[in-house]
């Protein structure tokens, strides 16, 4: 669950979640976000070491949640799509904005901070990236 | 390699028990299968129980010595396997394994799931367990919205329609009105299903499965133990594959690789086509996976499958009979119990036992059981002789 947790589970993930820090395998060249420890091509063999996303990229799929799951019943409708990030490599993400409705396949992103999740009034309140339309980036 | 069969089913009424326990279900399905099957319960020598989340579901776990105590088995041993939604076709194939093993002559797999003793909201996110939680679960995805995202690339490499996608459900309430286990047994139209509310874009209410309280049971045996029981159906082949956990972290969004390894294992040994199936249970937890299911089980071309489905070819009296007892959609989809469910369909199918809802002449059917949004997929063909 996402709710009534402690620190330690969104404390390690601080880098991924707030920056975008991901891996890369420097003996085959993958990229990885979410991070990966071990590089699935070459396993042992490889090394990976931490890589920075820029967070821009496209959309290749997407979906309006209007039932939401616990704890999330509060900020429906939301967006949500799968975004081929410009690095190669894909991520689940919110798509925020005034303009959700008009999505589409094929509409470049760009990563924004924002706050995630409030874990009710007393609880832990989670940062992170969501993305929004980039209309000013027409490069794909 | 020797044969194993299963020589008797059972399943409780699926949908939502208010005096039932995850208990009374499992114990009653395993009854009903030994019944079924004519063994007393002296003669089971293991136990193998699918169950996705009883810890989340009715703060239960170690579901697999409690069911064997309440059904009177002790103290055989007693294992609950887990693969989400896939969980009891697991059961079923390392039942069927420990028969093949060696160590066991008969066995019975089982799968029960107790899903309404928590608010739905609740049950929605317990069930998000099955996909990655720090990075699908966190941004607040929910199942429906996992294959919203399925359904929507579906629709842009291959055109596949809303109204396609709502013939699925259509088929599967057509023949669940006729199964008396069913949970929903009626028949939906396609403007029902396209005027339902819409839950993830481009999926409405009647293109999911239901939230449902229900257990499953079979007996196994092993071919010399099988020579005495009196309706043997044969397991031909098995086939288990997994892939990404996160959709974000799959090679394609419009085919399930793990469906296309596990059926791959399972006609090789069977030896049979996609062509010698004479009817299928797939997995329909929403309608999008019906069609994927169609196309990556070979019953057509990829991207086809949306067609295939408009053209009728699925119904009960055309060539591809899928879902022939109503599915996920109608007959409910208490997630750890649909796997050996659809096994006992198929061999009711097989024995043709199912009155209204009989294939003619069925000798072989296939049955996929899939967990989460495709990270496991588990394949079982059966033959009659």
């Amino acid at each position: 669950m996402t709710y009534k947790s402690s620190v330690p589970m969104f404390w390690r993930l601080q880098g991924s979640k707030y920056r975008l820090v991901g891996t890369r395998c420097t003996k085959c060249n993958s990229v990885f976000f979410p991070p990966r420890s071990l590089c699935p091509k070459c396993r042992r063999k490889g090394t990976v070491e931490e890589m920075t996303f820029s967070g821009k990229g496209e959309i290749i799929s997407y979906t309006i949640i209007r039932t939401a799951p616990e704890g999330f019943e509060k900020y429906v409708p939301y967006a949500v799509a799968i975004i081929k990030l410009d690095e190669g490599t894909n991520i689940s993400g919110q798509i925020v904005g005034n303009n959700i409705e008009g999505m589409a396949i094929g509409m470049r992103v760009r990563p924004v901070f924002r706050r995630m999740f409030e874990d009710g009034d007393r609880g832990l309140i989670q940062y992170g990236i969501k993305w929004e339309i980039d209309k000013g980036d027409s490069t794909s | 390699m020797k044969r194993v069969a299963v020589v008797g089913v059972g399943q409780t009424k699926f949908g939502e028990h208010w005096n039932s326990s995850l208990r009374d279900l499992s114990t009653e399905a395993g009854a009903l299968a030994l019944k079924d099957a004519g063994v007393e319960g002296s003669s089971i020598q293991a136990l193998y129980i699918g169950n996705m989340s009883a810890g989340k579901f009715v703060s239960q776990e170690h579901l697999s010595s409690l069911a064997a105590d309440q059904s009177g088995l002790l103290p055989i041993p007693a294992t609950r396997c887990e693969a989400a939604c896939a969980s009891s076709a697991l059961a079923f194939r390392e039942a069927y394994m420990s028969i093949l093993s060696g160590q066991y002559d008969i066995v019975v797999a089982a799968g029960a799931e107790k899903m309404t003793d928590i608010r739905g909201e609740t049950a929605s996110a317990a069930l998000m367990g099955a996909a990655d939680q720090e990075w699908e679960s966190a941004i607040g995805l929910t199942f429906v919205g996992l294959y919203a995202l399925l359904t929507r690339a579906h629709m842009q490499s291959f055109g596949t329609t809303r109204e396609q996608l709502a013939l699925v459900s259509v088929n599967n309430h057509k023949n669940g009105a006729l199964n008396e286990k069913a949970q929903f047994p009626f028949e939906v139209s396609v403007e029902q299903v396209l005027k339902s509310p819409m839950i993830a874009d481009p999926l409405r209410l009647l293109d999911c499965s239901p939230i449902t309280d229900g257990a499953s049971a079979v007996v196994l045996a092993s071919e010399e133990a099988a020579r005495k029981f009196e309706k043997p159906v044969w397991i031909a082949g098995s086939g288990q594959a997994s892939d990404a956990l996160a959709l974000h972290d799959r090679q394609s969004l419009t085919e399930m690789l793990a469906t296309k390894a596990a059926a791959k294992i399972a006609y090789g040994q069977a030896g049979l086509s996609p062509g010698e199936i004479d009817v299928a249970e797939v997995h329909d937890c929403f309608s999008i996976n019906e069609i994927l299911a169609i196309e990556d089980l070979g019953f057509c071309e990829k991207g086809k499958g949306g067609s295939f489905v408009e053209k009728g070819n699925i119904a009960r009296d055309r060539e591809m009979p899928i879902n022939a007892t109503g599915g996920l959609k109608s007959i409910g989809h208490p997630v750890g119990a649909t796997g050996v469910r659809q096994i006992a369909d198929l061999v009711r199918q097989l024995r043709g036992e199912c009155g209204k809802l009989q294939i003619n002449g069925a000798k072989t059917g296939l049955a996929l059981n899939i967990g989460g949004s495709g990270a496991t997929a588990v394949v079982h063909i059966l033959k009659a002789e």
